[in-house]
């Protein structure tokens, strides 16, 4: 039995990452919502160029933490975020921040599938047009075809561009949300559980395109799906009750999680 | 099909329960009347047992029931004789001898559930089935004479009087008109406006009539009462407990409701009908072309063979576009922007207060409009225009247009945030994920997403636009001219149909029955509009499905 009142402060300490690319790093960061203290001194480093993902129980935060990361929280009444999120050494908090700019460096895929009702072509375009991107109609069409083929939908869809993007599947869907984040060419994308709408094999190949894109990317993607984390990524955060608990590479959280609550959750004891 | 579905989907208190309720005092209701062991002492039912606690409640009830049975008939023979009964007060005495007959019809079921056989239904069934045999009989009866009394009394009034008043000096049968003014002057004497020369044939005919309406007053009263309480013994004789009263009221209930939505249709039907009709007879005097594209109007002036030529019916088309134009002129982007500022920008309590002062507007009535429009705004355009250096009419089409585009705000501002608020959220936070700013997404992204129900919404805006009488007539004139000038006094469609039919008209002429044309080229049009509305307000539901 796992004693869940136990007090998690400081157990881990800030998980640094001496001597890597460091994309963000996160110091003492807290969340509240309204009166409600949703996550707790979290503090950590993200690599450049590779997978992180969060896990935990629903709850735990980890949604949370991941909107903080591009401001998307600042949309929510009511919700404060305190503490320091550097992105390659800038406080994202900081006054002077265009939270525009920002969030062109840093994308976001939505747990649901939102392509706007416009249509596919539209849709990739929409990113580079506000941004001012391409500058003549080719170029725009080049981004178009670039960021379909590396969400590996160019074939799928190149008979027709001009049908509405809310008319594909479910998994064509998130791919193409996918096409219109790296659009933009963001150096972070964060995914709020890309896969929990997607049926299995659309699953996959979202999974695939996220280990294809990870090279060129920082990925950061929560997860209720333990395996995908595994499968996807290369370091693990595990969120519960709105402190870090435990972050890791993924191979050492799954294999030989230090805290035991870690190791409770990912053997399924609890969650 | 239903019905034994039914009666085994209703499930049975299981037997130590039902013990146990009853001996806390509190029977169970199902209980009281699917109960299969005869309990002697135990009460079947509340209403039941209140009866049998109390003999003297019980003795009241039963002298009320049987006074209402004593006094009601009475009441008709002493009253019914020296006076008309208001058919008010007999529709409210058989709805009071149903309430009645609903609590007899509920005691009888009680009491025919003896504990043997289950109940199909519960006690209440049976009170409505009973009560509804006691008012459907009677006021369907009482309906139909109401329908055909006049023309039995004036079948027998007409019967009853000599020949000699019914023919002509030459002894031929006088024609149907003369018959009907006759028979009308019979009833004039009988309400008592007696003319000074009336025939003694007359007064007599008169007395006549009055009998005849008496006599049909008390059969009616007494029909009424006799079927109500046959209806309602032949219902309390058929009650056992495997009668399905719950089905049969469910079916009447179906057909009351069924009858509702009908007299709707109906009455939509018999408007559009008489516009139709009275429309052809107006067709019969001017040509449709003449009407639909002549370019004069001038209904007062309309004598002598080129009639047609007076009704074209261009410049009241025109003048109605073009107040209904400026009206949306102005209400379109207020409503809009004010949508767009309610529901993204405005702080919450901010739009708690502001939007219903908002829909206000939606409530003044439109003759305020109209005085506001005549006494501020007109003469506001017309001292601007002088400064400008424009020929502004004290009665424009635009002071009217711009009042009412003011009016339509609402209608604009109210849908267009309803379809706005409806925009999936995911939507605007994907459009921010990619750096847009919050007019960027509401630009690109909320407002196409939402174009088909604001577009819904612009278009009930401008059937009321269309439809709109008050203003126009109180600001913009009565002058049919065709202008595309908004400083010019115009007239609309509604305003003609208003100045055609007010006074007194000979409702033949096709001066009157213009208005009737004009009603109906206007219905058509706003149904149209209407139906493009629906068919753009459903294609915005598939959108997000």
């Amino acid at each position: 039995m796992i004693d869940q009142s136990f007090h998690y402060e400081g157990v881990t300490g800030h998980p640094r990452l001496p001597g890597r690319d460091i994309k963000f790093s996160i110091n003492d960061v807290n969340v509240y919502y309204g009166p409600k203290h949703a996550l707790k001194n979290v503090g950590l480093d993200i690599a450049s160029r590779e997978v992180t993902a969060f896990i935990g129980p629903s709850g735990c935060g980890k949604s949370t933490f991941l909107r903080s990361l591009n401001r998307m929280n600042d949309l929510i009444d009511g919700c404060r975020v305190e503490g320091q999120v550097l992105i390659e050494g800038e406080d994202i908090y900081a006054p002077e921040v265009d939270v525009v700019e920002l969030r062109a460096r840093v994308g976001m895929v939505f747990q649901k599938p939102n392509p706007f009702p416009k249509s596919i072509y539209e849709n990739v375009a929409y990113g580079p047009r506000i941004h001012g991107i391409a500058r003549s109609r080719d170029e725009l069409d080049g981004i178009v075809q670039s960021s379909l083929e590396r969400a590996g939908l160019w074939k799928e869809v190149r008979d027709r561009l001009d049908a509405p993007g809310t008319g594909l599947s479910g998994g064509q869907q998130q791919r193409l949300c996918i096409a219109r984040a790296i659009a933009v060419s963001p150096e972070v994308i964060l995914m709020d559980e890309p896969c929990s709408a997607l049926d299995p094999i659309a699953t996959a190949k979202v999974e695939e395109l996220i280990d294809e894109l990870s090279g060129n990317y920082t990925i950061i993607i929560v997860t209720h799906s333990m395996q995908q984390a595994a499968r996807v990524s290369q370091r693990t955060a595990f969120f519960h009750l709105g402190y870090l608990i435990e972050c890791e590479q993924t191979d050492v959280i799954f294999m030989n999680p230090q805290h035991p609550l870690t190791q409770g959750y990912i053997t399924g004891r609890f969650g | 099909m239903k019905l034994p579905k039914a009666r085994v989907s209703r499930p049975r208190s299981p037997p130590e329960v039902e013990g146990a309720d009853s001996e806390n005092g509190r029977p169970d209701r199902r209980e009281a009347f699917s109960r299969k062991e005869p309990g002697p002492r135990k009460p079947r039912f509340p209403e039941a047992s209140r009866g049998k606690d109390s003999a003297v409640s019980r003795f009241i009830a039963f002298s009320f029931h049987c006074g209402l049975f004593l006094v009601i008939p009475a009441s008709v023979l002493i009253f019914g004789v020296k006076a008309r009964m208001d058919t008010l007060i007999l529709i409210c005495v058989i709805l009071g001898l149903a309430a009645v007959m609903y609590r007899m019809g509920m005691a009888r079921a009680l009491r025919v559930g003896d504990g043997t056989r289950p109940l199909h239904s519960t006690p209440v069934y049976h009170g409505l089935y009973v009560a509804l045999w006691c008012v459907i009989p009677s006021l369907a009866f009482l309906l139909l004479w109401l329908m055909f009394e006049p023309a039995i009394v004036r079948g027998l009034v007409l019967a009853s009087l000599p020949d000699s008043v019914l023919s002509g000096p030459d002894g031929q049968p006088l024609s149907a008109q003369r018959i009907q003014l006759i028979y009308t002057e019979i009833g004039n004497v009988a309400n008592g406006l007696v003319p000074v020369d009336s025939p003694a044939a007359l007064m007599e005919a008169s007395a006549y009539k009055d009998r005849l309406h008496l006599l049909g007053n008390r059969g009616t009263w007494a029909a009424c009462l006799a079927i109500a309480l046959g209806g309602t013994a032949w219902a309390l004789s058929r009650i056992t407990p495997v009668l399905r009263t719950r089905n049969k009221v469910e079916s009447v209930f179906r057909a009351f409701i069924l009858m509702c939505s009908g007299l709707a249709i109906l009455t939509t039907l018999g408007i559009v009908l008489s516009l139709v009709f009275e429309s052809l007879r107006f067709f019969a005097h001017v040509s449709v072309t003449d009407f639909l594209f002549g370019l004069h109007w001038s209904p007062q002036t309309a004598t002598g063979p080129d009639v047609s030529k007076s009704f074209g019916a261009v410049p009241l088309f025109a003048g109605t576009f073009l107040i209904a134009g400026i009206a949306l002129v102005v209400a379109v982007p207020i409503g809009l922007m004010s949508a767009i500022y309610m529901s993204e920008y405005a702080h919450p309590r901010f739009r708690a207060v502001a939007k219903p002062l908002l829909e206000v507007l939606a409530g003044i009535p439109t003759v305020v409009y109209g005085f506001f429009a005549a006494l501020a705004i007109a003469p506001l355009f017309r001292s601007l225009g002088e400064q400008l250096g424009l020929d502004v009419s004290s009665e424009s089409a635009l002071a009217a247009g711009v009042v009412m585009g003011v009016m339509i705000v609402p209608f604009v501002s109210s849908l267009s945030d309803d379809v706005i608020s409806a925009v999936p959220r995911s939507l605007r936070e994907g459009s921010l994920g990619l750096g847009a700013t919050k007019s960027e997404t509401i630009r690109r992204v909320v407002i196409p997403a939402a174009l088909p129900g604001i577009v819904g919404g612009v278009l009930l805006a401008a059937s009321r636009a269309i439809g709109e009488t008050m203003i126009v007539v109180m600001a913009a004139g009565m002058a049919a001219r065709l202008t595309a000038n908004p400083f010019e006094a115009v007239t609309t469609v509604t305003v003609q149909i208003v100045t055609l039919l007010v006074g007194d008209q000979e409702f033949d002429s096709p001066k009157t029955l213009a208005a009737f044309a004009l009603g109906l080229v206007l219905f058509c049009l706003t149904l149209i509009m209407n139906i493009v509305a629906l068919y753009v307000v459903r294609k915005y539901r598939e959108q997000y499905d």
